[in-house]
């Protein structure tokens, strides 16, 4: 047996495959099946604190144990490992949408965690920008996703050990944007106007574009009001990276942070 | 080369960042996981650059893989030497293992056989790996819980023929011997002395427990006196050398494992003191 196969047969035992690595080696492999499954689920159960709390240890262990068994991990890191827990969890569990939801936040919090560095625009500099031509660049951190239920809610409690709301259904689908501001990773639920605004400048609409879009969308003078708020409100956050005019020509702005 | 360096220094948890970075740790370098700041930034990599203006600091990784008979993956060294280059750790060390194959990954230190192949295998890894590091690795053995009946040499003269082979230097687990020898029957004495200790740069201490079968390999408690007993041992045969306690579980105020590590000061001086 080679070296290469006996490493195959000793990844399909762990993997409850066949294999034929047993009659290779003396002592007790178990060892190994045990180690694998114990240091998976210690990895969700990190990644995934306030979804275990929320789900209790009997749940949360059962669906640790289904998405271990039908999704080995491939990435040399760890960290990775948590990705598509919150699938997982929605399958699981498609009449509690609160509980994919809340994992869905906390793997998109922990990805922010460590996320690229980058600092934010110092709004001092904002008397240069020529807003006509003006495309917005956000923190590598950055992200948003959908949710139908009250999970930031339930996230934010159990962040601060207070008892958690029940779970409810939204009035209406929502969406949480997710970055990193310094050292701490951060959500806030937006509004429709937002999340269009958002979207927008994600795929780099210039601003006066965005504007213009709002606008005809909203049908009425709201809007540019709108977006000033939403524009300051994003400077506040520390989510704008860079400033950069049509021609890709940095804007002359120092960031907040040395 | 590797320069011998002595000293004593404990493995680095999140648990205690917030003490190494408020005050003075008595301690002569840290050792880190690499994988948990090979990452793109945030929290993990501001505390590193801090504890690094305070501490040398050792890179020891655990997802290398050095024994895979598929060989290394680019991306997981072109990360280690990007960690590398920021740091400028004392070295960078891994263990003698392999991780997965095909593309799994089991994040276990799995074992070996310890073959001809296995040897050409993993010294043509560690050329690879050095090569892509730009500078020479410390090698670590790792604790098993079966053995191979293939095998045609003991782990010691395995580890002795790595280092000729491919000039790596060793970091000697003494827990990690004491576990496989009571695991596996082996004679501890002799395996210490098929080691090359001129190419031996640092010893881990740890603590294990008793599983059903076997001592496993766990870091969740003080280091056992026998564990001690054969850390002298060593000191015996390697001189003043770089010493750190390993603790992954279970984790003690800081100043606990200080107290521990000062045994292990007490220790080796007493060595020194033996052959003086």
């Amino acid at each position: 047996m080679t070296l290469a196969k006996l490493q195959t047969d000793f990844s399909d035992y762990l993997l409850d495959r066949p294999n034929s690595i047993e009659a290779a080696i003396q002592g007790d492999i178990t060892v190994y099946h045990h180690a694998y499954r114990a240091q998976l689920l210690s990895c969700l159960r990190d990644t995934f604190e306030k979804s275990w709390a929320w789900l209790g240890d009997e749940r949360f262990e059962a669906a640790a144990a289904a998405h271990i068994a039908a999704h080995p991990p491939h990435s040399w890191t760890l960290n990775l490992y948590g990705e598509g827990f919150e699938t997982t969890l929605a399958g699981l569990y498609p009449d509690d949408p609160e509980i994919g939801d809340l994992a869905w936040l906390e793997w998109s919090l922990r990805r922010a965690f460590d996320g690229a560095d980058a600092d934010p625009v110092d709004p001092a500099g904002l008397a240069a920008v020529d807003w006509d031509n003006a495309v917005l660049f956000f923190v590598p951190t950055l992200s948003i996703g959908p949710v139908t239920s009250n999970c930031a809610a339930i996230w934010t409690a159990l962040a601060e050990d207070l008892a958690p709301p029940a779970a409810e259904p939204l009035p209406e689908p929502s969406v949480i944007r997710i970055w990193r501001k310094g050292l701490s990773a951060h959500f806030r639920s937006i509004g429709r106007t937002e999340e269009r605004a958002l979207r927008l400048a994600m795929s780099g609409v210039n601003f006066s574009e965005i504007c213009s879009i709002l606008v005809a969308e909203q049908g009425d003078g709201d809007a540019t009001a709108d977006i000033g708020r939403i524009l300051g409100t994003w400077l506040q956050d520390g989510m704008i990276a860079a400033i950069q005019d049509h021609a890709g020509d940095s804007q002359p702005m120092s960031s907040a942070e040395a | 080369m590797i320069a011998p360096f002595s000293g004593f220094g404990l493995g680095l948890r999140p648990v205690h960042y917030q003490h190494f970075l408020s005050r003075p740790v008595p301690v002569d370098f840290v050792e880190v996981i690499s994988e948990n700041f090979m990452v793109d930034g945030g929290r993990p990599l501001f505390v590193l650059d801090r504890i690094r203006e305070r501490h040398p600091v050792i890179l020891h990784g655990v997802s290398m893989s050095i024994g895979a008979a598929e060989g290394l993956r680019k991306p997981y060294l072109d990360r280690l030497r990007k960690l590398a280059d920021r740091i400028d750790p004392l070295w960078v060390s891994d263990h003698l293992c392999w991780t997965g194959t095909g593309g799994f990954n089991s994040h276990d230190l799995l074992p070996l056989p310890y073959t001809e192949e296995t040897l050409r295998v993993v010294c043509d890894n560690i050329a690879a790996a050095q090569d892509a590091l730009n500078r020479p690795l410390l090698i670590e053995n790792a604790s098993s819980y079966v053995t191979f009946s293939r095998s045609e040499m003991s782990e010691g003269e395995f580890l002795a023929e790595l280092c000729r082979r491919s000039g790596c230097y060793l970091l000697l687990d003494v827990n990690n011997i004491f576990v496989s020898g009571s695991n596996h029957g082996f004679d501890m004495q002799a395996y210490l002395d098929a080691v090359p200790f001129d190419r031996v740069r640092q010893i881990h201490l740890a603590g294990h427990s008793q599983g059903k079968t076997m001592l496993i390999d766990t870091h969740d408690h003080p280091v056992p006196d026998p564990v001690w007993d054969l850390y002298e041992e060593a000191c015996r045969r390697a001189g003043p050398i770089a010493t750190m306690i390993e603790r992954d579980d279970d984790i003690p105020p800081l100043d606990v494992l200080l107290a521990e590590l000062d045994i292990a000061r007490n220790r080796s001086a007493a060595v020194r003191s033996e052959a003086a």
